[in-house]
């Protein structure tokens, strides 16, 4: 294990013996990225655009050819085109090849990034989601004809149910943030129909951002209760907060810092006493696929995040779906309209071959909290989900979940002599490493190993979350990532330990990433000088710097 | 046991000595034992991918609509996506790529962010837009949000011509954040706005003004009145706008709009059963820090070379944590990616030629139907661009299933959009009777005659 990382980041250095690794391995899976992603800045489309260029072919229609002014009131009508580029196919193509080039994702390595839950997206999931019979139907078509789709959601709900143990889910909400929101008004909802009024709802100091914006935003005031010395929530914290005021808490299980709350039975037979609800956050759900169920444990309303657990590709940052499941007390509040089965399974082919009546509708829950989407949710992302858990089956998720819990307890063990282990203890799916002491010997922080990482070709962890871990680095390798990948990870996370205890080392670290299309940014400036759009650099030229 | 795991036994077997463990399950030690599920999950065993293929393959089959020839919109349109976009944002730097946390390795998403804004804010009129939302009715909920926090009043007055979905998800919302929401009835298909004496009593002054421009019945809204009332009172004013229809029109921001949402499903993503699509935002530089979700910006790295990074991240959730305005994090990356590709692709005069085809096949349906015994204008005189409300003789919703037989769906029944919250633009019966139409630059004459002559006779009692 001497790869150098060349400070060219040509693929020079890159002499993988030819041979097998020590242990007899195969060499693969050494993901080496830098040198494929091009350094050159790319121009705006808008610099690339010349007046009279063109890409758009429109289908002939023969639909007689009045003019704007013919169709349109002079009020309404606007007087130049909107100035959008102009470019060729070929461009266009080219530009956005080059972009694609300088971009990061799991097709091309490793991406540890925790919390984030980066596992290999199947491509058959492309293949379901362009479907002509799925991708091609309009949400307002008829339930009648849009039967597959309702078969689809019904099948989904029923495997999510089995995965969470909770009677009903919705749909609708098209992220995780959403479906947190969604849940805080279901929290409400229960809460109101019991003519009960409350005003505060528990979240863990450990927990995502995402939780205490939802919480206010759905109406909600935040009470914070803190970590004990396992990771855990501090029980007795929390008992000294819990009274007839308090709505619900929300947790994520196992937790931010990757841990199970061994204290949940407590924990839900305390909220459930002062008639409180409970909250699952899912984003860490892929570590106890199959091992334990969110209702077991004693939650009433749990989210998932289609995009990390079930394998529904990031995209840049969305789409997600981040449907919302409940157990059978909180079904009737659910957003609507949902699918619904209308018959039996025996009546269902006769239906599907349209010789019956409809086997699926539509229908409005009776004390429904009303809609959280403008349709049904992000329904070919829930198409793919549900592709996914039919692949794996009950049996594979169990395996999903074991292997990304392996994955990241070999990762803490390998890195725990060259990192800090705030919790020495075994972790679930992710494990939260530290930069303390690195910083403190050497001044190489997080954020200088996560850039470092950069350049080894890897996807930095989540840096500097969760906020009680003091220079944290948050490690998900999810199940997807081999064995070799794991030691080529763990290898370059140890050399830019080693390499801090050098002068030069340190510098490099505080100088990297140097072989990625851009080094770091200058991101004060960023927000300094607006600079949101294209026209408001050309502002910014005429003026002068200046801020908003 | 089909999946995606790259573990040999041995691989296992190495990793959980190097663990000092003898079982895998003592992985999960940490799980109380009473907890546990007994007999795993209540789920068929895997299937191979082909397996998998095919069950899927027979639900898309089931759904008899993708076979329609559409003239359904209400918000979904059936336009036209090029194999050059379906490439490009396939591209799997693209689609399996995660928020850009990392600048220095996600350049690609976060300039094609960069561009996607751009075009936004051309299209909107306004000089910021962000990096998306979940869809057209979560834009529509964030930007009230804004508007009351802007005005420091949580009275909206919404028009009835705003989507009747986005409606319903205003009022859900609103049990959190407090808002009271006024929905103003349309009259003729165009906002009765209340005069003065009407804010008499105990009512506050709205914070915030809502309208649609075109509306959801396809007619245009007089964005000066709304612009004066909104002066008259302090408000926001916000505009929902049709993006396509854009093309045409003058923009929200050219009346006056301090905050424009919008639907951008039309910009490269397939009906797909509502969802993915993309909630398109833009708002005055006034109100930039209250801007919710991501902002993309320029600015340099360390050699002076000309970088992009999300920016005023201290407006989000991760850091304001219980003081943040929006919690929203995920957004729709991959749709904005898409947007700008399609956009791209139209440029400036695909784009004025997509709403003009769009107008020209409105017209001609117009003209088609409005002859007909049966039908009749659901919304008077009024100007539309690319949508329009018909009043037929049997309920909407019989047009469409005997349509359907003919090979067309026929467009949206009024009362099934509407009935799931009331709605104060039309009675019962008229919403029973409307049926909402649109003709997007996909279809032809061909399409557009057949569809006459079977509206015809499906319309007859």
């Amino acid at each position: 294990m001497t790869t150098e990382v060349p400070p060219d980041g040509t693929a020079g250095g890159h002499d993988l013996p030819g041979g097998r690794e020590p242990g007899g391995r195969a060499p693969g899976g050494r993901a080496w990225s830098a040198p494929l992603m091009g350094r050159a800045e790319e121009p705006t489309l808008f610099e690339l655009s010349e007046p009279g260029r063109h890409s758009w072919q429109l289908r002939t229609t023969g639909v007689p050819e009045w003019s704007a002014e013919e169709l349109l009131p002079a009020a309404h009508r606007r007087h130049e085109p909107v100035p959008l580029a102009e470019v060729s196919e070929r461009d266009l193509v080219a530009h956005f090849t080059r972009l694609s080039h300088r971009q990061f994702s799991v097709d091309l390595g490793a991406y540890p990034l925790g919390s984030c839950t980066m596992k290999y997206n199947p491509k058959v999931c492309d293949t379901v989601a362009s479907l002509p019979g799925l991708a091609g139907v309009h949400p307002a078509a008829p339930a009648q004809m849009s039967q597959g789709w309702l078969a689809l959601l019904v099948e989904l709900e029923e495997a999510l149910c089995a995965v969470t143990g909770m009677a009903a889910a919705t749909f609708q909400p098209a992220a995780g943030a959403a479906g947190e929101l969604t849940g805080l008004l279901l929290m409400r909802a229960y809460h109101e129909a019991r003519d009960d009024r409350r005003r505060r709802v528990i979240i863990p100091d450990s927990a995502h951002g995402t939780n205490p914006a939802s919480v206010r935003i759905g109406g909600y005031e935040v009470t914070t209760v803190p970590s004990d010395d396992r990771g855990c929530v501090d029980l007795a914290a929390l008992r000294s907060v819990l009274d007839r005021d308090v709505a619900g808490i929300m947790l994520t299980n196992p937790n931010t810092l990757g841990l199970f709350e061994e204290g949940i039975e407590e924990i839900a037979a305390a909220v459930h006493d002062v008639g409180g609800l409970l909250y699952y956050d899912g984003a860490n759900l892929n570590a106890i696929l199959g091992v334990v169920r969110p209702g077991d444990m004693g939650f009433d309303i749990v989210h998932l995040n289609l995009h990390k657990t079930f394998a529904t590709p990031h995209g840049g940052g969305g789409p997600g779906a981040g449907p919302v499941a409940v157990g059978e007390h909180l079904v009737d509040f659910l957003p609507g309209p949902r699918p619904v089965r209308l018959l039996h399974e025996a009546q269902e082919s006769a239906a599907s071959n349209g010789t019956g009546a409809a086997a699926y509708g539509w229908a409005m829950p009776p004390r429904s909290i009303g809609r959280v989407h403008s349709w049904h949710g992000n329904a070919l992302v829930l198409a793919r989900a549900l592709t996914y858990i039919r692949v794996h089956g009950g049996d594979g998720l169990r395996r999903v979940a074991e292997r990304a819990v392996l994955n990241a307890n070999w990762l803490r063990a390998r890195l725990s002599s060259a990192y800090d282990v705030p919790f020495d203890r075994p972790c679930m799916h992710e494990a939260v490493l530290a930069a303390s002491t690195l910083k403190r010997r050497y001044g190489v922080r997080a954020l200088d190993v996560a850039k470092r990482l950069l350049e080894e070709g890897f996807h930095a962890p989540t840096v500097y979350f969760p906020l009680v871990v003091d220079e944290a680095l948050m490690v998900e390798p999810t199940e997807t990532e081999s064995l070799q990948t794991l030691e080529a990870l763990a290898d370059a996370f140890e050399r830019i330990a080693t390499d801090a205890a050098e002068p030069a080392g340190a510098e490099a670290a505080h100088a990297a990433p140097r072989t990625t299309p851009v080094g770091r940014l200058d991101e004060a400036r960023a927000a300094r000088v607006l600079v949101p759009t294209f026209d408001a650099r050309a502002d910014v030229g005429k003026q002068g710097a200046s801020g908003p | 046991m089909p999946d995606y795991l790259p573990h040999t036994d041995a691989d296992v077997a190495t990793m959980l000595a190097f663990l000092g463990l003898s079982d895998i399950d003592e992985l999960f030690s940490a799980v109380p034992h009473a907890l546990r599920l007994a007999g795993g999950l209540a789920l068929a065993s895997g299937e191979p991918e082909p397996d998998v293929l095919a069950h899927m393959g027979a639900l898309a089959g089931a759904n008899r609509a993708a076979d329609l020839v559409c003239f359904a919109g209400a918000g979904a349109y059936d336009h036209e996506v090029p194999a050059v976009v379906r490439a490009l944002a396939g591209r799997s730097e693209f689609v399996t790529a995660y928020t850009p946390y990392q600048p220095e390795v996600a350049q690609g998403v976060l300039q094609a962010v960069f561009e996607y804004q751009t075009m936004v804010s051309r299209l909107s009129g306004l000089p910021v837009a962000n990096a998306s939302l979940y869809d057209g009715a979560s834009s529509l909920v964030e930007a009230v949000n804004l508007g009351a926090a802007a005005s420091g009043r949580g009275t909206v007055w919404v028009s009835s011509g705003v989507h009747p979905h986005w409606r319903a998800c205003l009022r859900t919302f609103s049990r959190g954040s407090g808002h009271r929401i006024v929905e103003i009835p349309l009259v003729d298909g165009v906002s009765a706005w209340p005069h003065d004496p009407a804010l008499r009593g105990d009512h506050e002054p709205p914070g915030v003004v809502v309208v649609a421009y075109p509306n959801y019945l396809g007619c245009l809204e007089d964005l000066a009145a709304v612009r004066r009332i909104a002066d008259a009172h302090g408000s926001t004013m916000v505009v929902a706008q049709d993006p396509v229809a854009a093309g045409l029109l003058r923009s929200p921001g050219d009346w006056g709009a301090d905050v424009v949402v919008g639907e951008g499903q039309a910009f490269g993503m397939p009906l797909s059963f509502g969802g993915p699509y993309l909630g398109l935002f833009s708002c005055t530089m006034a109100q930039v820090r209250r801007l919710p979700g991501r902002l993309v910006g320029e600015t340099v790295d360390v050699a002076g070379r000309r970088a992009y990074v999300t920016t005023l991240r201290a407006r989000e959730q991760d850091i304001r944590r219980e003081k943040a305005t929006s919690n929203v994090c995920t957004n729709q990356t991959l749709m904005a990616v898409t947007a700008a590709i399609q956009l791209g692709w139209l440029g400036t005069q695909g784009l004025a030629e997509v709403a003009l085809r769009c107008a020209r096949g409105t017209r001609y349906l117009r003209d088609g139907a409005l002859g007909m015994s049966g039908v009749s204008p659901l919304t008077g005189d009024t100007p539309v661009v690319r949508e329009l409300a018909l009043r037929t003789a049997v309920p909407a919703r019989t047009v469409i299933d005997r349509m359907a037989a003919e090979g067309f769906l026929a467009g949206v029944a009024l009362d099934e959009l509407t009935g799931e919250g009331g709605d104060g633009s039309a009675d019962a019966s008229a919403a029973e009777h409307g049926l909402l139409v649109a003709v997007t630059e996909r279809r032809t004459l061909a399409e557009l005659n057949a569809y006459l002559v079977a509206l015809e006779k499906a319309v007859r009692p």
